[in-house]
């Protein structure tokens, strides 16, 4: 977008050089009143830039004074009435130095600008200030810039009222993907998006845009806005619409607009996500144990903002993805709290599948364990920045995990594991190192991906 | 980016937030003006590392002089451009200096002006040609909204002034009166001092 090149040398030495005003800072000056601005600071000979470029589309017949425009190829205009004339080149002169005007009308401004040296004047001035329009391309910040310059912030003044540590990965999150549709135009706001997970170990999707996407964060995002007392973007105000899952309400938002989504969705995704931030800060630390309905379970507040800021990273992910940006993991801590929050979701997830029939009834073991007794456990080791180690209980939620019942061992790596919990990628794929157990671990990595909702 | 808080209101409603010392208006604050502020500071410097240091130095003043802005002096926007730009050249000045002097820039009162009359010439004509940037993003800010369309439309989008009249919705006489006025009005960033720069502008060149 920046203006092209412009060779002056063609410009050299026509117009009366410096025609009596050339001081420099002054206003209001000689032959240009009515705007009060000064023609330059006349150093040198006028040296006015070409036009950046010729405008394709125009042609456009002239409205005014035909007789004063020369032809392209005729000499030098007929004498024609001067004042007339003056104005109406004059008043050309932003159009002309902007390359918006018509061929025959920059043609005309030219010949008048070797014939008048206040125009002359101006219209070096004007071209000048066309180059200040160019703006630098605006630099991708380094997303982790946000962190430092916050930390350092807070450092030097602590703050009264401060994010409360649980809510600072969905503050991370949500800031970088506003960072990347920052630029978006219309194109990638309609991009296609295919959002993938898994339902009854079956991978799933469903088709929408960049925009889409927006939306269907705003509308789940929504849950934690109404467990806060903050209208529900999907009604516009306190009430909740009937739909209470994920997807019920996503749909629900999506088919309450007659178009789908654009860009003006992330106006209000910003906002909510920024009153939600400000809310729990407010609402302080002890806050993070207020229950948050999903429709089908529950999630304490502070788990329910890892796991928006866990879906913003993933959706976030799938947008990039759809725009052929790239797109980094979160803050090594920041994952490991979405690693630790599905390992901790996961013998839930497991006494599901087990409910549902999808995952076979432990073999090895007859006995059910009692509630806060240690049972047969699995070792999820996860490798990588954010990664770590955990024992997930496998015969039931309310079991102590033990090493000494260690039955498998799985090794993954903590963005691979993120990608199968979002199910993005299937148990079956999924680049896991095994050992042990061989249905323990089917059914954990099917658990892990039985955690991806849309 | 537009916002259903006016300007003047959010600016209030901010400077009272991070006077208050609220950490999540300042995060806030950051995404809306980080790109701004790195941008500017980039511009003037051209190097990465000290425009995200000029950044955090920016934000740092801020959150912890919250009333050192004034919401009745104008727009937070120019508040932090003037001062992200005073601060980018104060640091300009100290490293190109110091590089002159062959010392570390980070030593104090390291203004030996052992450097040829050239480099220092260079390094006036870089902070005059920052200065001249600063006060035209200034200036196209805050100019009346119809000017800066019609320039956006005709520079941007590359319309001509009919089809710029058409966009805007008025007589062609009148696209080319905007589009001359707004570019007489940027033009001025070449002045010293021009009327219109907020002050700090000046005090930095």
């Amino acid at each position: 977008m920046s203006g092209a090149g412009h060779e002056d040398g063609d410009w050299e030495g026509y117009g009366p050089q410096n025609p009596g005003n050339d001081n420099g800072n002054g206003n209001g000056n000689g032959q240009d009143n009515g705007d009060g601005k000064a023609p330059g600071p006349g150093e040198g000979p006028p040296r006015i830039p070409m036009p950046r470029s010729s405008v394709e589309d125009t042609g456009g017949p002239l409205p005014e004074s035909p007789d004063v425009l020369p032809v392209a190829s005729a000499p030098p205009a007929p004498p024609a009435p001067l004042v007339l004339e003056h104005d109406v080149l004059r008043s050309l002169l932003g159009a002309w130095a902007l390359a918006a005007c018509a061929p025959e009308e920059t043609l005309a401004v030219e010949e008048h600008l070797g014939e008048c040296g206040s125009c002359a004047d101006e219209a070096r001035r004007l071209r000048e200030a066309v180059e200040l329009l160019q703006r630098p391309e605006p630099l991708d910040l380094d997303p982790t810039l946000r962190t430092r310059v916050l930390e350092g912030c807070l450092e030097r003044r602590p703050p009264r009222i401060p994010v409360p540590e649980w809510a600072t990965p969905y503050d991370a999150e949500t800031a970088r993907l506003d960072a990347l549709l920052q630029d978006f135009g219309d194109a990638e706001w309609h991009a296609p998006v295919r959002l993938r997970w898994f339902e009854g170990d079956e991978q799933t999707s469903r088709r929408t845009t960049v925009a889409g996407v927006i939306a269907h964060l705003l509308s789940v995002d929504g849950m934690v806005a109404v467990a806060l007392g903050l209208d529900d973007p999907v009604t516009g105000e306190q009430r909740t619409p009937q739909a209470t899952t994920p997807a019920g309400r996503t749909e629900a938002y999506w088919r309450a607009s007659y178009f789908p989504p654009t860009r003006s969705v992330r106006i209000p995704w910003r906002e909510q996500s920024h009153n939600i931030v400000r809310t729990v800060s407010f609402a302080g630390d002890g806050s993070g144990r207020l229950p948050v309905p999903y429709g089908d379970f529950e999630l304490p507040l502070h788990d329910a903002m890892l796991d928006r800021a866990f879906e913003c990273w993933v959706h976030a992910g799938d947008i990039a993805e759809a725009v052929d940006y790239p797109y980094d993991p979160p803050a090594p801590r920041h994952l490991y709290g979405m690693i630790d929050l599905a390992a901790r979701m996961l013998p839930e997830a497991l006494a599901a599948r087990r409910r549902a029939g999808l995952a076979a009834p432990s073999r090895t073991t007859r006995h059910l364990v009692p509630a806060g007794e240690p049972g047969r456990s699995l070792r999820l080791e996860i490798e990588g920045s954010g990664g770590g180690e955990w024992l997930i209980p496998l015969d039931s939620p309310a079991a102590l995990p033990s090493a000494a019942h260690e039955v498998a061992h799985v090794a993954l790596d903590g963005v691979e594991f993120c990608q199968l919990a979002a199910g993005h990628v299937s148990p079956e794929e999924a680049a896991a190192g095994q050992d042990g157990d061989r249905e323990a671990i089917r059914d954990v990595l099917f658990a892990a991906a039985s955690l991806s909702r849309m | 980016m537009a916002k259903r808080d006016t300007p003047p209101r959010w600016d209030r409603k901010m400077q009272q937030r991070l006077a208050r010392g609220e950490a999540a208006a300042l995060g806030e604050l950051y995404d809306r003006f980080a790109s701004l502020v790195h941008g500017l500071a980039h511009r003037v410097l051209d190097d990465e590392e000290a425009a995200d240091r000029i950044t955090r130095e920016v934000f740092a003043h801020v959150w912890q002089h919250p009333d050192a802005y004034d919401p009745k002096q104008g727009p937070l926007r120019s508040w932090l451009a003037a001062l992200t730009h005073r601060l980018a050249v104060q640091r300009l000045r100290q490293t190109e200096t110091a590089a002159l002097a062959g010392t570390d820039a980070d030593a104090p009162e390291a203004t030996g002006g052992t450097g040829s009359p050239r480099a220092l010439e260079e390094l006036e004509r870089r902070v005059r040609r920052a200065s001249v940037a600063a006060r035209a993003d200034y200036i196209v800010t805050s100019m009346p909204a119809p000017l800066r369309a019609a320039l956006e439309l005709a520079y941007f989008d590359r319309r001509d002034y009919r089809q710029t009249a058409v966009d805007l919705g008025v007589t062609e006489a009148e696209a080319r009166r905007r589009l001359r006025l707004g570019l007489q009005l940027l033009s001025t960033a070449h002045d010293t001092g021009a009327p219109g720069a907020p002050p700090e502008y000046g005090g930095a060149v």
